[in-house]
């Protein structure tokens, strides 16, 4: 279903368009590329994402998965390498997104780079490594392990994500070792901060969970303070056999940013994986999520919120790959749409002959509160398979006359009805992240939004 | 309780009132004293849905014709929400679902809008709780019902047993119950009217709207009124429940008309 109020397409000639956007992409890549954990330490890497950028072109909304979502606004801005003006970041900066559970648990990047004054690791136990990537990388008994996990998820190739990985300057390691249960819920926290001109960040996370593991990562985006900026994200997790990951994706960067991310998660037999992405900030703002099931009897859990106003959009593209029989998969995104914001959902399911027994759901739904707010939605399943239970929906409403007569029935005003409302469709979401305190931030946030 | 003495709650005189254009009640005429329990009984289609969401304030029913008073002054200019704080409480046919709101957390915003009208401070998380705890016994509902999204997967009585809890909660003077008996068993169906009984007292009425002579059985109305083509064509005594049980509605229409045409 599509629900289209408008299309801006670009205006310039084709071609012209098509070399600016060359261009610009190999100026990007030109930045990205001056500090670049890739080319000096794993040059080989560093070399095929280097190609690969160079084999594409930024997209447009002729590109099927670009469809709805116009990065030409980007094109406006040449955003520099970060690094080279930032400033110093402090804790009493952060006291905002620090949250009591993590307290000897977290990592901090400022713009990309690793700021160990900043993060605290002590609460953890031995049976987990955490820190920064070229620190991890230093230590020869995970360099292999580093080689052969980093940048090797399927889709690797797209163009963002190449991106990443031929400029990332330094990223999150967490390597959960064999039977280890992290009770601690590990943060990981990407803070971009204003340098005096727009940069362009690339925070990058691998996190790997080994056999018979299990941990909660929060992976955080916020914004201190409001400067244009791009950030451009990469997170790849691996789960073992019979591993657990809870994974919560919060995006909060500023009105001024444009955030580009990825999440590819790959998962082996009898793993647990689930992801609870919020995503209120940025001015346009996209999320890749990528699982791919590589073995039997494998749990993929999705729930997504993005709550936007103003001239924001939020992109929600997912893939996801059973493979192999007993798998189950449960999706629920929504979105609610205020002022002239823009929605986009696009699901994708593929459950292939041989994943037998599939057990899959997806729902996307859309709460719009502005008759000048659009959504576009696309669930896709594409199911081979012949013995499988697979459902897929989505909905786009307002609030109900009927709920709102229904609690005002009960004393409450229309409008304290109404922030109800919406309260509770965010709420859904919200109750799934297992950390007290960022649930309570995100209630916080979502009520004085609802104001 | 008949009560000739007793103030006046609810006043309704030649009361017409459309729905998407369809007039729906067409004359209707019901007086409710303090102390009284009145039963509205009819057809399907004859207005007795409407005429609960009227005297709610259901913004999508428009009064076309006549008056309400609720305890002496005009009713029909309030706010849904309005009418709830002067005492009004509709307890729904079709109770609606709220995912994403606990219903404590709902309840207590319905308390603490109660309180605030009346000049009361807001009531805290802790008394709230204890509150509600003796609220829960009125409709023997479990503790775990509370920390549960409003409605959302109740079954038809637990949804029912929701609508008591907030009019025990919420002590109207008026609580009209549409259909409330609908759709349940025998042992929902006690549990409910035991807990409308409880709440009944010579300060406040109800209007139970209902298909069933069964209800009344386990709550004794003082008067039965049968509603068709949105007025009020019969009232008596609840001996009338029996009488419609056993012979059904064709003889009030066709003393009704005989009258009319008389």
């Amino acid at each position: 279903m599509s629900i289209q109020t408008s299309s801006d397409r670009d205006l310039a000639t084709p071609t012209q368009a098509s070399a600016d956007r060359d261009a610009y992409l190999k100026q990007l890549l030109q930045q990205v590329s001056r500090q670049s954990f890739a080319s000096s330490v794993m040059p080989k890497l560093g070399e095929t994402a280097t190609a690969l950028v160079h084999e594409q072109s930024l997209p447009t909304t002729r590109d099927e998965e670009w469809r709805f979502t116009d990065l030409s606004t980007l094109l406006k801005t040449s955003f520099a390498a970060a690094g080279s003006q930032r400033p110093t970041v402090s804790a009493e900066d952060l006291a905002a997104v620090m949250l009591p559970e993590t307290q000897n648990s977290r990592l901090v990047f400022v713009n990309g780079v690793y700021a160990p004054e900043l993060s605290a690791v002590s609460g953890l136990p031995e049976g987990v490594w955490v820190g920064g990537l070229i620190e991890g990388y230093a230590d020869p008994t995970l360099q292999l392990k580093i080689a052969q996990r980093l940048a090797q998820q399927s889709g690797s190739n797209e163009v963002f994500t190449a991106l990443n990985t031929a400029g990332f300057q330094d990223a999150a390691l967490i390597w959960v070792k064999r039977n280890q249960i992290v009770e601690q819920p590990i943060h990981v926290l990407f803070v971009s901060v204003d340098e005096g001109q727009p940069v362009i960040d690339q925070p990058r996370c691998l996190a790997i969970a080994e056999a018979n593991s299990g941990v909660t990562l929060i992976e955080e985006y916020w914004g201190l303070g409001d400067h244009t900026h791009f950030t451009n994200g990469v997170t790849e997790i691996w789960l073992e056999e019979n591993a657990q990951v809870n994974h919560s994706r919060i995006q909060r960067q500023g009105s001024a940013a444009v955030h580009i991310g990825k999440t590819a998660v790959s998962q082996a037999r009898d793993s647990r994986y689930v992801c609870n992405a919020v995503s209120l900030g940025a001015n346009l703002s996209r999320h890749n999520l990528e699982v791919f099931q590589s073995g039997e009897q494998t749990d993929t859990r999705l729930y997504g919120l993005s709550a936007i106003a103003h001239t924001q959009l939020a992109d929600t593209h997912s893939v996801v790959s059973l493979t192999k029989p007993h798998g189950s998969f449960e999706q629920l995104h929504k979105s609610i749409v205020d002022n002239r914001a823009h929605a986009v959902f696009n699901g994708k399911v593929f459950v292939p002959q041989a994943a037998q027994l599939t057990n899959a759901s997806q729902l996307n739904r859309n709460l719009m509160l502005s008759g000048k707010a659009r959504v576009d939605t696309k669930p896709q399943l594409e199911i081979v398979a012949d013995n499988v239970k697979c459902a897929h929906g989505a909905t786009v409403s307002q609030l109900e006359a009927d709920e709102i007569f229904y609690l005002q029935s009960r004393g409450i005003s229309q409008d304290q009805a109404q922030r109800l409302l919406i309260y509770g469709f965010a709420m859904e979401i919200i109750e799934k992240i297992p950390i007290l305190s960022l649930k309570q931030t995100l209630t916080e946030k979502i009520t004085e939004w609802t104001n | 309780m008949i009560n000739e003495n007793g103030d006046v709650i609810l006043s309704v005189s030649d009361l017409y009132a459309e729905v998407d254009g369809t007039e729906i009640l067409k004359g209707l005429n019901l007086q409710v004293k303090a102390g009284e329990i009145h039963a509205v009984m009819g057809l399907n289609g004859s207005g007795k849905s409407t005429l609960s969401k009227v005297l709610a304030g259901h913004p999508e029913y428009h009064v076309t014709h006549g008056d309400v008073l609720f305890r002496g002054k005009p009713l029909l200019d309030l706010e849904a929400h309005e009418r709830s704080l002067a005492g009004i409480f509709l307890a729904f046919q079709y109770p609606l679902e709220i995912p994403g709101v606990s219903n404590l957390d709902f309840l207590r915003v319905a308390y603490n809008a109660q309180r605030k009208a009346k000049g009361l401070d807001e009531i805290d998380v802790f008394d709230f709780d204890d509150l509600i705890e003796e609220k829960l016994d009125v409709v023997k509902m479990d503790a775990s019902f509370l920390e549960r999204s409003v409605n959302e997967g109740f079954s038809g009585g637990e949804k029912k047993r929701n609508e008591i809890l907030q009019m025990a909660l919420l002590e109207p003077k008026l609580a009209i119950l549409d259909e409330t008996d609908s759709g349940l068993d025998i042992d929902a169906l006690k549990t409910v009217a035991q807990g409308v009984n409880q709440l009944t007292t010579p300060d406040n009425a109800v209007v139970l709207i209902t298909h069933y002579q069964r209800l009344l059985n386990y709550i004794t109305p003082d008067y039965v009124h049968v509603m068709a083509d949105g007025r009020i064509i019969k009232t008596g005594p609840k001996e009338l429940a029996l009488e419609l049980e056993e012979r059904g509605y064709d003889w009030v229409l066709a003393d009704a008309k005989v009258e009319a045409a008389v």
